[in-house]
């Protein structure tokens, strides 16, 4: 009971995250659930580019690659196997996992600026790539994945809360939420112990963390690892939210879509990517919607950006992040949060009467 | 701040509650979804931007008719028709979350006229197992219609690719006996769909086709096929492909390879607009032949034809529409359909009976078809449309040849 008291105010927060994302598909319709679903796949992958990115401070721009990856591994078990869904969810994870180990082994004895180029032709050649072998890839035509019904266990308790019967999408969000929550606390985990300095470590001054004994190379690969698990888990799961996947449902901008996520969210923190993916997913659907509607914005920015779609208000957005959140919106979050305790807490030591301790004493 | 913890869990707890209570209030029952005593709801995915942005015009055309009928009629029974278009750019990956949307959020009574063969394939599964009408596809891919069996929620309208392609292979086998045929085509259902009706009509012929060449939807363009199809020594040459490739391949063909094959150009970008944006590309447009079903806003002996006075009425009402593109006329005229097919159904609006009525009785002369062709299906023949007629580029605008052709019966 002590820990709990004591626990910090972003426990509190944590927990209401949590309680907000499982009871959200009680509240809302079976298609916002299943937007949220997609938003949450994305936010595996932008955790996983934020281990590799904020962490070890490599730079990709092929993550799309890798969720195509884990996408396609999953449908072709589902469809052409009838392997049950949730068994090549893991399957998926490790075998994109185990790939992007292997492309990290000569990609990150790259520098960082060609490390970019080679991870984007990842991304540029990947659509490419999966059109080749159609009878396994299904080609241009893609992959139809059946959406599964709920398990019984499910369904009798999501029906014992709502008093609706539980519909595929529903179950979906919340096998996609399991998902989440146990990669993020293995993120959480892994930053805080060693790989985590060892990582962090290299990213601040790689010679530094050389001589003082971290496998430079060793961890280098090891975070491109596991950011393709991440990134794989979060295809197949994408693929089973979608129910369809081809080519084209990974195109180089997803790619893009994630880094830019993972930059708005805030590099090298735990919520960061959940806000990025909340913010990549809606952005374009929100600002195609919205734009539109607006009669006072001139018709020709209007059609540019329903045509453009999603590229200009990622600009707009970007720009202005970068202008006054340089450290995405966990940063400014934190920022502000040490700003108003400090100001509350000269408050109430006023009004106490207590001196402020004397900062030359501290 | 460790005293705050109860409050926050208290809060958290109530939230829970209230997640917990609101659920239970959902969706009243109602006869049918997107029925209401004064609308009827459509929904529509079709591509406003992207590879295959032209045909973006049909669903406004379309939304043109439905105005002019709600505005002129009060709509159909007295419910007037909304019709919500989203943007798929062409590409599967959005089609389908846009349906999902449509069906699940929007509540459409039904999809109509969702263009684009992979685009409806991919959500075909999903609104058959809703039980979902997806109406009057904007696609001739033969499968659409010729698998109603399985799937008794899908229905096309124009005929089919197949269909088009035995038009095309009987004219050839006529006409250019010694041909050496090579194929452009689109890989995906829609290409392979006619490749396989040409081929079919070919038969033992079928060798005449020295070289098939595909490419692909997201491909900037189509030249390093065309190259190679020339260097094949192919003089007739097949274009299976949609607006932009096709202008893009007539223009290549005269400018780029200074070629004059005999030019075979399937239907669904054949309207004289897109013809003309070709020759004003460098096009030389030389005996190039294609199939029509549909009256040609742009040709001069429709002027006093009371089908086409009422077009350029209905899409006066939509102010972005070229009243010269095919394309629109084929928007108004599938909306004809669709709200025959409602006004038949009467004060029955259920979805059972709206596909009912549209797979197995339709009987419609369509005054926007050429004279001659009907709308017709019976219980056992669920291709709406299966005549149509050869026409030829004269230079300006498509000329019909010979009389309409019906292929009725020859795909089963």
């Amino acid at each position: 009971m002590n820990r709990l008291r004591t626990a910090p105010p972003r426990y509190w927060l944590v927990v209401l995250a949590v309680v907000l994302f499982l009871g959200l598909p009680t509240v809302t319709s079976s298609f916002v659930a299943s937007e949220w679903g997609q938003a949450l796949t994305l936010a595996i992958a932008i955790m996983g580019l934020n281990i590799l990115v904020g962490y070890s401070g490599q730079l990709s721009l092929g993550h799309g690659a890798f969720m195509a990856l884990g996408a396609y591994i999953s449908a072709i078990l589902v469809h052409r196997y009838h392997v049950d869904f949730l068994v090549t969810i893991p399957i998926a994870a490790v075998a994109t996992g185990l790939v992007g180990f292997l492309f990290g082994v000569p990609a990150l004895r790259l520098s960082p600026l060609y490390l970019a180029l080679a991870t984007f032709a990842l991304a540029v050649v990947s659509p490419s790539l999966i059109k080749r072998p159609a009878e396994l890839t299904g080609g241009v035509q893609g992959i139809l994945i059946p959406q599964p019904d709920p398990p019984p266990f499910a369904g009798d308790a999501f029906n014992a809360v709502t008093g609706t019967a539980m519909t595929s999408d529903q179950w979906i969000y919340y096998v996609i939420l399991f998902c989440t929550l146990l990669l993020f606390w293995l993120a959480w985990n892994l930053g805080r112990r060693r790989p985590g300095r060892a990582m962090r470590a290299i990213r601040d001054g790689e010679v530094a963390a050389a001589a003082s004994g971290v496998n430079v190379a060793g961890f280098k690969t090891l975070a491109f690892g596991i950011s393709a698990f991440y990134a794989g888990t979060a295809g197949s799961l994408f693929g089973l939210s979608i129910g369809f996947i081809s080519p084209d449902t990974f195109p180089v901008s997803l790619s893009i879509q994630l880094l830019v996520g993972a930059v708005i969210g805030g590099l090298a923190s735990i919520p960061g990517p959940l806000l990025g993916a909340i913010f990549a997913y809606f952005l374009p659907i929100e600002s195609n919607q919205w734009v539109p509607s607006q009669t006072w914005i001139p018709d020709q920015i209007t059609s540019t950006v329903k045509n453009a779609g999603p590229a200009v208000s990622y600009g707009v957005v970007l720009i202005l992040v970068m202008m006054f959140a340089p450290n995405g919106i966990v940063g400014l979050v934190k920022a502000g949060y040490v700003a108003l305790n400090r100001r509350l807490r000269g408050a109430a030591d006023r009004e106490t009467g207590q001196l402020p301790p004397d900062p030359q004493t501290v | 701040m460790g005293r705050k913890g109860p409050g926050f869990a208290a809060a958290a707890v109530f939230l829970l509650a209230v997640a917990a209570c609101g659920g239970g209030g959902g969706n009243t029952t109602q006869t049918d979804v997107g029925i209401t005593s004064n609308s009827i709801l459509l929904g529509n995915t079709i591509a406003l931007s992207g590879p295959a942005a032209a045909y973006g015009t049909i669903a406004n055309a379309e939304n043109a008719y439905f105005t002019y009928v709600n505005n002129t009629q009060g709509g159909v029974n007295g419910r007037k028709i909304k019709f919500k278009i989203l943007d798929d750019s062409y590409n599967p990956a959005q089609t389908v979350p846009l349906t999902h949307q449509l069906v699940e959020q929007d509540q459409v009574f039904a999809m109509f006229s969702g263009l684009g063969t992979q685009d409806q394939t991919s959500v075909r599964d999903y609104l058959n197992q809703k039980k979902v009408p997806q109406l009057f596809v904007a696609t001739g891919a033969t499968t659409f219609d010729k698998d109603f069996g399985t799937n008794g929620w899908t229905l096309g309208w124009q005929p089919p690719y197949q269909g088009e392609a035995h038009i095309y292979a009987k004219d050839v086998l006529a006409n250019h006996p010694n041909a050496k045929i090579g194929v452009l085509y689109q890989n995906d259902d829609y290409g392979q769909d006619y490749l396989k009706g040409l081929t079919d009509q070919l038969g033992d012929k079928a060798s005449m086709i020295v070289d098939k060449e595909s490419y692909d939807v997201t491909a900037a363009n189509p030249f390093a096929q065309l190259t190679a199809l020339h260097a094949h020594n192919v003089d007739t040459l097949f274009l299976f492909s949609t607006p932009k490739p096709t202008i893009q391949s007539l223009a290549f063909i005269t400018a780029g390879l200074h070629w004059e094959p005999t030019i075979y150009l399937n239907s669904v970008s054949n309207p004289q607009v897109y013809m003309g944006i070709a020759a004003r590309s460098g096009a030389a447009l030389k005996n190039v032949t294609s199939v029509a079903y549909i009256k040609d806003p742009t040709d001069p002996q429709w002027a006093n034809d009371d089908g086409m006075k009422l077009y350029k009425t209905v899409i006066a009402n939509c102010s972005t529409c070229n009243v010269l593109d095919g394309f629109n006329i084929y928007g108004v005229a599938v909306a004809y359909t669709m709200v025959d097919v409602l006004k038949q159904a009467g004060s029955d609006l259920t979805r059972a009976n709206i596909i009912k009525i549209a797979s197995s009785q339709l009987n419609e002369t369509n005054p926007f078809l050429l004279p001659g062709v009907k709308v017709n299906t019976t219980s056992s023949d669920h291709f709406p449309i299966m005549q149509e007629q050869v026409i030829t580029w004269n230079g300006k605008g498509w000329t019909l040849q010979g009389s309409l052709i019906d292929e009725r019966g020859t795909i089963k």
